[in-house]
């Protein structure tokens, strides 16, 4: 389980490297943040969840049966937008909002 | 690469701030002026066990309950072997810590008379996703409080037994910190890593516990002669197959049950302690009736979708997994397995030995969280109110004056660090030592593949190995401050792994299926109602077997 940066989509500005609490992104070449060694991540999101324009998705490693889908997420001030691209490209949105507890 | 000497001042200082020591920072501003500075090798935003978000806060005393009814059930769930003095205590001021919290911002859950609604007799139901952002938060606008992020502390700085600060490192600019503090509180979390993990491949940081939390604390004060307790209780969680995510909300969200490969629920044959749930698990595996589910299926697409929020909440990737595949909880059971074992201070009774204050055997330094031993089921909340207790008893020490070391002691760290980062090359990677220690520990000392059991045959081999590979290991290369720090990490691991060896080998019974399973003694003995405790002495750790220690008494070292 890791992450995948999007360099295309990714403007540089350092938001996830300094959330990461493994300090595993750097901003590399080209000014995009880069993560040298993906298998050391946890898989806390914190790093998404900090990006302004979405460039960080989550994947589940094949080693834990992972099927290629992509977890991204939006932060909209209380709210986070989940979209699930599933691996036959399908979305499933999902949206929590922080101001409203765990029923569980 | 040559390291620049940066020395620091301040009155107290805080080692790790994650949830205890954001608490204990904030507490100790609430009532003293005198200047706080935190030392966090992450970024205090989002950094240690909450940074991707907890589902509940799950110590809390109930209306109606009282802070003794939690100390029953902490002794109780680690068979006696707790500290009275310290679970009270912390029961006493859980529901401040709890009240705290959502006047920062956390959103928790009300009943219709405007009380916490509870998940059980202990849990309060909260939004947990940005909890570390708002202790965060509140740190950041206190004048009073420093926060040094991305720096790593690796020593104590110790004279006559008495703190005098910390050793530390930058993790992006190549400097060596001296940091002298009149009084200092430990909080750098458990231990994990040790152990050969449930993935082991690419998604071997796919763990319970941040595989950040390496075990610093732990092995600063066994390595300053500080007396530590209880670290043969391992602790092993119970969680979902590969994600690694958490149960509890299934168990008590849905009232899922553990149920065998046959159908058959199980649970109740063994006990509902956490250690028989997990016990109960591998029995039925190796029974061949395995491998276990907690029984999911049938729930209604309402509950599920419920699920899929509130694992994004805190493990999101379980969220993923279930609609990736397209077979949510509803329609499949959720196979279960045991983790590798922890270090845990804050779920079993592990880590530092500490006065009712919470000061550790070495003057003036404090802890407190998943560091500080005698006082499990501390949780989150738990670890507020010991990082607020800490903070006061800090308060009331306050060493008068400041000790500098000797220079020479200084230039020595100095070169020892520098030796890494000049080697060129070394035979072995800081990764493949630390495969082969997990390899040793789970082979040798009870990890997964021996289904958690050990003999003192086989912890006498784990201590060889892990011996052998503190040797190697000093010989390793860093390229950068980076790999330095993984290189620290690997060696607290191993100075870790060696106290958990001998406290292992100490405990001549089985009194914890799973955390601490002896196979030369199998039953749980009267005779061991006691604390182990250890305590490094001119190079060598020896034993203490302490009498219990009862709620109502103080405790002075
Ligand atoms: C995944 C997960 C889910 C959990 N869910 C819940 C839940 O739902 N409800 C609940 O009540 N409890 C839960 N817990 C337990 C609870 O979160 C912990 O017991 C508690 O947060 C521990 O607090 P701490 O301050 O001891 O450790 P942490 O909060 O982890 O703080 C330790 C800090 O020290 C820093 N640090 C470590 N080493 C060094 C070093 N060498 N130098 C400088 N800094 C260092 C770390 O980066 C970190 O910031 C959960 C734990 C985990 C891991
Ligand atoms: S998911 Fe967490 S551990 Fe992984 S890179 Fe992002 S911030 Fe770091
Ligand atoms: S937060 Fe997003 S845009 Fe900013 S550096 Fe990171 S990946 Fe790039």
């Amino acid at each position: 389980m890791s992450i995948e940066i999007n360099k295309e989509k990714c403007v540089g500005c350092g938001r996830c490297t300094e959330v990461c609490p493994g300090s595993l992104i750097k901003i590399g070449e080209n000014s995009n943040a880069e993560i040298k060694e993906p298998q050391r991540c946890w898989g806390c999101v914190s790093c998404a969840k900090e990006c302004p324009v979405q460039a960080i998705a989550l994947f589940l490693g094949k080693d834990i049966g992972g099927l290629g889908g992509r977890l991204f997420v939006k932060k909209e001030e209380s709210l986070l937008h989940w979209t699930i691209v599933k691996p036959d490209g399908r979305k499933e949105i999902i949206t929590v909002d922080s101001r409203e507890s765990n029923k569980y | 690469m040559k390291l620049q000497v940066q020395k620091l001042y301040t009155d107290f200082l805080i080692i790790g701030g994650g949830t205890a020591g954001c608490w204990a920072a904030l507490a100790f501003s609430e009532n003293s002026n005198k200047k706080i500075l935190i030392v966090e090798k992450a970024n205090i935003k989002r950094s240690g066990c909450l940074a991707a978000g907890v589902n509940a806060l799950n110590a809390y005393i109930a209306p109606g309950k009282k802070p003794q009814d939690y100390v029953d059930y902490a002794r109780a769930d680690a068979a006696e072997i707790v500290r009275g003095d310290l679970l009270l205590t912390m029961a006493q001021g859980l529901n401040r810590a709890v009240n705290g919290l959502e006047k920062a911002g956390l959103t928790i859950l009300k009943d219709e008379h405007g009380g916490y609604a509870m998940r059980g007799e202990r849990n309060v139901k909260i939004n947990g996703e940005n909890i570390k952002p708002i202790l965060a938060r509140k740190i950041s606008s206190n004048p009073q409080i420093s926060v040094l992020n991305r720096v790593n502390a690796f020593e104590y700085i110790v004279s006559g037994n008495r703190i005098c600060g910390v050793y530390a490192i930058g993790i992006d600019s190549p400097v060596l910190y001296v940091i002298y503090a009149r009084a200092v509180l430990c909080s750098t979390g458990g231990a994990c890593g040790l152990y050969k993990p449930n993935n082991p491949g690419f998604s071997r940081h796919k763990m319970w516990y941040p595989p950040f939390n390496t075990g610093a604390g732990y092995a600063m004060g066994i390595l300053a002669g500080a007396e530590m307790t209880t670290l043969e209780m391992r602790f092993v969680a119970l969680r979902c197959k590969d994600t690694i995510a958490p149960t509890g909300t299934l168990a008590q969200g849905v009232g899922a049950k553990q149920i065998n490969s046959c159908g058959e629920v199980y649970e109740n044959k063994y006990g509902i302690s956490t250690s028989q749930r997990i016990y109960g698990t591998v029995v039925e595996n190796l029974k061949g009736r395995g491998p276990c589910f907690l029984k999911t299926s049938g729930i209604s697409k309402q509950q599920e979708f419920d699920l899929y929020k509130a694992y994004l909440n805190m493990a999101p990737l379980q969220t993923l997994k279930w609609v990736e595949s397209g077979e949510g909880p509803s329609m499949k059971n959720v196979e279960i397995e045991g983790t590798e074992p922890y270090i845990v201070g804050g779920h079993t009774a592990s880590g530092y030995w500490v006065s009712t204050e919470r000061e550790t055997t070495i003057r003036g330094l404090f802890a407190a969280g998943d560091v500080a031993g005698g006082c499990p089921q501390k949780y989150v909340s738990g670890a507020l109110a010991e990082g607020e207790i800490a903070a006061k008893s800090a308060l009331k020490y306050m060493d008068e004056s400041f000790f500098e070391i000797d220079g020479k002691e200084i230039s020595k760290r100095k070169q020892w660090l520098e030796s890494f980062l000049n080697r060129l090359d070394s035979e072995f990677s800081t990764d493949e030592l630390e495969g082969e220690m997990q390899a040793a520990m789970d082979k040798y000392a009870g990890g997964i593949s021996s289904n958690y059991s050990f003999s003192e045959k086989s912890l006498g081999i784990a201590d060889e190995k892990i011996f052998e590979i503190e040797r190697k290991s000093e010989n390793l290369a860093a390229l950068d401050m980076m790999s330095l720090v993984y290189i620290l990490e690997l060696k607290e691991r191993l100075t870790l792994c060696r106290s958990v060896i001998a406290h292992l080998a100490a405990r001549k019974e089985t009194r914890w299926h799973i955390f601490a399973e002896n196979s030369d003694y199998p039953e749980c003995s009267e005779k061991w109602k006691l604390y182990v405790n250890s305590k490094m002495e001119n190079g060598k750790l020896n034993i203490i077997l302490r009498p219990l220690v009862k709620e109502g008494e103080f405790y002075e070292h």
